[in-house]
C-alpha cells in the first residue's frame, strides 16, 4: 500500500515549501502525506482557511498541481463543478488521462459553514475526495469556536470568564454525519500515524465515488502549545481515544489502532494552554464529562465495530 | 429561415441551452425559473443534450458548482430567480473576478420580504455592480436569442466576463409566444468551440485560481476587470450584428422607438416596453411626439450613447421596476440622471418605481406618464422628480392605480 518513507520521499511533491503556515501547524504535513498516496494529477479544491491564505499568496503559489479556491462554504460544489466538467469531457472524447479530485477545508469549512454543500455533493455521488483537517476552531480568524471545538475548551468566542469556563457544548460527530451518507469510503486519521492515513488516502482515492478524510490537526496558536509537540499531541489524541482511528468502508466499521493501554485523556490535555483552566479543582465536572463522553464514544465506535 | 414555435420565455431558454449543448449545467429550482430546469433534466434524460446536469441542494451550489466547471474549462450554465440570485451573491463576485464566461438566464423576480413570486428586477439590479454583464430582454423571443449571443459574448478574448440573461419572471418567463428557433446546427456554427483559458484539467501546466491577492495586486485586478467590462460594449454590438445576419433580428445595447424626433420619452427595461410601444402609437396618433428608449445592456452601460439619444427630448421619464429605498431614485434612473449631466443640452428627468412584486403596470399606467411629462413640457417645472407609479399610499396615494386596477378604488 504506502510503501515506506524513502519511497514516500521520492514522490513528486504538490504542495511546495515556502508557504506561510506557522511553525508547527500539522496541516502542510498531512496534505503532503496525503497526496503522496495518488501517482496521477490531482486537481484541488481549497476552502477559505489557513491552508488556503498562507499557500497562494499571489504572486506566488505552492501548488505544482491545480489549485482552487473560490469560497468559504462551497468546497465540495466547487470541486463537484470541475469533477463534472472532467466526467463531461471524458464522455465527449476531450480526455484520456487519469485525474484524481481532492476538496480540503479546515472544521470550520466542513463542521460549519460547509456542511449543506459537503452534504449535497456527497449524495450526488462525485467521485473526490474530501479532506477535513481539523483544528477544532475557527484558526484563521483568530481562534474562535467551532463545532468541532470540544466542551470546555477556551477560544476567543468561548472564552474562561468567571462565569462560563470555555465551550458548554460538545463537539459534533462529523465522521458519522458522514458516514450517514453511504458513501464507499469515511475515514478518521492523524498524521502521527502516517502509515495509516496514507493508506486511507490511497483507499480514498481509489474509490469511484466520494470518499472523507477527518484527519486531526495540532494547531500551535490555537491549542498554545510548544510547535515541536504537533506531532506527539496528535499521537496522544488517538492513544486517548480522543481521536480514534477507523475506517467505514461499504458500511463497515474498523477500527485501525486500538492502544495497548487507553491514556487518561488528562494526558492529553495538560500541554495545551487552551484546556489550562479544566485542571483546576472546580472545573473538576467538566473534565470528568469531557472523560466519559470520549470513554462513551469509544465502546460505541467498538460496538459499532463489531468488537465489543 | 428557422422553425417557427409557440414557446414561453422559459421553454425559448430551455431550447437556446438544449443547443448550446454546455458541459456542464448545474442548477437548482426557484419559481419562475424552475421550467426551464426541468426541460433541460427532461433533455438530458432524453440524451438530447451531452451535458453533465449537477441538480444541486442550493443556488449557492449552483454557482459555485458552474465556477468549478468553468475553471476546469469547459461551458457551463445555470439559471435563477429572485432568492435564488441572492443566495449566489458571494459567488457572482467571485465567477467575475475569476474572469469565468459563466452564462446564466435570470427570471426576474421581486425580492422577499413579503415574499412574492412575480416579475420584478430588483433581484438583478441588487446584483449590478458584481461584474456580470446584464443584458435585459423584452420578449420570448429576445430572451432566446440574447441567451445564444451571450456565449459569445462572455467567451470572447477581450471580455472573459460572465453574462446575465435577464427576463420578466411570468410575463415573458411563463406567457407564450409565437418564436423562431434557429437550426441546431446554426446554433453550433455560432457559438463555436469553447476555448478554455488557463484550464485546471489542464494538468501539464498547473495553474492556481483564487489566490490572496492583498493591497499590493487586488486593485489591479478589479481594474482589469472594469476594462473587460468596457471592451463589452463593442463586443456585444458585433456579436449582435454577426446574429441579425444569421437570424433577422438585430439588438443592440438599446434600442429606439420613435425617438429621433420625440419631445417626450421614456426609458424602460425588459417587457414593459412592448407595452410602452403601444401608448407610443397612441400617443402619436393624436399627434403628441413621444419616444421610447429600452435599455437592453444595463452593465456595460451605454453612457455615451445615452446622453446622445435623449439630449434632445424636453423630458425624460426613467422607469425603474426595482427601487433604491434613500437614494435619489431607482438605479436606472440615477445613472441616466448622471449620464446626461455630461450633456450641455438636457431634458427635465423624472424618474418612475413600476412594477414591484409584478403589479401589473398596463397601457392607461403607462400613459399617465407620458401625461406627466406632457405637463412638465407644458408648465416649465417638474413637481416630482421621483414617483411611485400605481400603488396606494404616497403622494397620489393610488390615483393612478385606479386607472390599472379598478377594484383598487374599493380597497384604497
Amino acid at each position: 500500500m504506502a510503501g515506506n518513507l524513502k519511497q514516500l520521499s521520492h514522490k513528486p511533491e504538490r504542495l511546495v515549501s515556502g508557504h506561510r503556515m506557522c511553525a508547527g501547524c500539522a496541516a502542510p504535513v498531512l496534505v503532503k502525506q496525503i497526496l503522496y498516496a495518488v501517482d496521477v494529477p490531482v486537481v484541488i479544491a481549497n476552502a477559505t482557511c489557513c491552508l488556503e491564505v498562507t499557500t497562494s499568496v499571489y504572486p506566488y503559489s505552492n501548488w505544482k498541481c491545480s489549485w482552487i479556491h473560490s469560497a468559504f462554504e462551497n468546497t465540495s460544489a466547487t470541486i463537484g463543478g470541475v469533477e463534472a466538467a472532467y466526467r463531461a469531457m471524458k464522455k465527449r472524447g476531450e480526455i484520456e488521462e487519469d485525474v484524481r479530485f481532492m476538496a480540503i477545508g479546515g472544521d470550520g469549512g466542513t463542521f460549519d459553514i460547509g456542511l449543506q454543500s459537503l452534504s449535497g455533493a456527497l449524495e450526488r455521488g462525485h467521485r473526490f475526495v474530501y479532506v477535513c483537517y481539523d483544528n477544532e476552531a475557527y484558526m484563521n480568524t483568530g481562534i474562535q469556536r467551532s463545532s468541532a471545538t470540544p466542551l470546555g475548551a477556551w477560544t476567543t468566542t468561548s472564552p474562561v470568564g468567571t462565569a462560563i469556563a470555555g465551550k458548554t457544548r460538545p463537539r459534533k460527530d462529523l465522521t458519522k454525519i458522514v458516514a450517514a451518507h453511504h458513501i464507499p469510503y469515511v475515514a478518521q486519521a492523524s498524521p502521527s500515524n502516517w502509515k495509516d492515513l496514507t493508506t486511507k488516502a490511497e483507499k480514498a482515492f481509489n474509490v469511484d465515488g466520494p470518499a472523507f478524510l477527518n484527519v486531526i490537526s495540532p494547531c500551535v496558536p490555537g491549542w498554545k502549545y510548544e510547535p515541536e509537540l504537533t506531532i506527539k499531541l496528535a499521537k496522544m489524541a488517538v492513544d486517548t481515544c480522543y481521536w480514534p482511528l477507523y475506517e467505514i468502508e461499504n458500511g463497515q466499521y474498523k477500527v485501525n489502532y486500538k492502544p495497548k493501554e487507553k491514556k487518561p485523556l488528562v494526558e492529553w490535555l495538560k500541554p495545551q494552554g487552551r484546556f489550562k483552566h479544566l485542571l483546576a479543582p472546580e472545573n473538576k465536572h467538566l473534565l470528568d464529562e469531557l472523560q466519559s463522553q470520549v470513554d462513551r464514544e469509544w465502546e460505541e465506535l467498538l460496538k459499532n465495530a463489531g468488537e465489543s | 429561415m428557422g422553425k417557427l414555435i409557440a414557446a414561453t420565455g422559459n421553454q425559448a431558454v430551455a431550447q437556446a441551452m438544449r443547443q448550446i449543448d454546455p458541459h456542464v449545467v448545474a442548477a437548482y429550482p426557484i419559481t419562475p425559473q424552475t421550467d426551464v430546469v426541468e426541460e433541460f433534466a427532461a433533455f438530458v434524460a432524453d440524451g438530447v443534450v451531452a451535458t453533465e446536469f449537477v441538480p444541486v441542494e442550493s443556488e449557492h451550489s449552483s454557482m459555485s458548482t458552474v465556477i468549478g466547471a468553468s475553471a476546469a474549462g469547459v461551458r457551463a450554465m445555470t439559471a435563477t430567480s429572485s432568492q435564488g440570485l441572492a443566495l449566489m451573491w458571494e459567488m457572482l463576485y467571485i465567477a467575475a473576478g475569476l474572469r469565468l464566461p459563466i452564462v446564466m438566464p435570470v427570471a426576474n423576480r421581486a425580492l422577499s420580504a413579503p415574499i412574492n413570486i412575480h416579475g420584478d428586477q430588483s433581484d438583478t439590479m441588487g446584483a449590478r455592480d458584481s461584474g456580470w454583464i446584464q443584458l435585459y430582454c423584452k420578449n420570448q423571443q429576445e430572451a432566446y436569442d440574447t441567451l445564444i449571443q451571450a456565449i459569445r459574448i462572455a467567451e470572447h478574448d477581450s471580455v472573459r466576463l460572465p453574462v446575465m440573461v435577464c427576463y420578466d419572471g411570468f410575463i415573458v418567463s411563463h406567457s407564450l409566444a409565437g418564436m423562431e428557433l434557429l437550426e441546431d446546427d446554426q446554433v453550433k456554427a455560432f457559438i463555436g468551440k469553447h476555448k478554455a483559458l488557463h484550464p485546471l484539467l489542464d494538468t501539464k501546466n498547473p495553474v492556481t485560481y483564487g489566490p490572496l491577492a492583498l493591497f499590493d495586486y487586488y486593485f489591479e485586478f478589479r481594474r482589469q476587470l472594469v476594462e473587460g467590462m468596457a471592451r463589452a460594449a463593442n463586443v456585444i454590438e458585433e456579436v449582435a450584428e454577426e446574429y441579425a445576419r444569421l437570424s433577422g433580428r438585430y439588438y443592440g445595447r438599446y434600442e429606439k422607438y420613435n425617438m429621433d424626433d420625440a419631445e417626450i420619452g421614456v426609458l424602460v427595461l425588459g417587457s414593459a416596453a412592448s407595452t410602452a410601444e403601444v401608448v407610443v402609437d397612441e400617443l402619436r396618433a393624436q399627434g403628441v411626439k413621444a419616444g421610447l428608449l429600452r435599455l437592453r445592456s444595463f452593465r456595460p452601460f451605454p453612457k455615451a450613447e445615452l446622453a446622445r439619444e435623449l439630449s434632445h427630448l424636453k423630458a425624460l421619464c426613467v422607469l425603474d421596476r426595482a427601487d433604491s429605498p434613500g437614494a435619489l431614485g431607482g438605479p436606472v434612473g440615477v445613472e441616466v440622471r448622471s449620464a446626461l449631466l455630461e450633456s450641455a443640452k438636457r431634458p427635465a428627468v423624472i424618474n418612475g418605481i413600476f412594477g414591484l412584486g409584478g403589479r401589473d403596470t398596463t397601457v392607461d399606467l403607462i400613459t399617465t406618464v407620458y401625461h406627466r411629462l406632457m405637463k412638465i413640457v407644458d408648465t416649465g417645472t417638474v413637481d416630482e422628480p421621483l414617483f411611485y407609479l400605481g400603488v396606494r399610499g404616497g403622494n397620489n396615494n393610488g390615483r393612478e392605480l385606479e386607472a390599472a386596477i379598478p377594484q383598487a378604488r374599493a380597497t384604497r
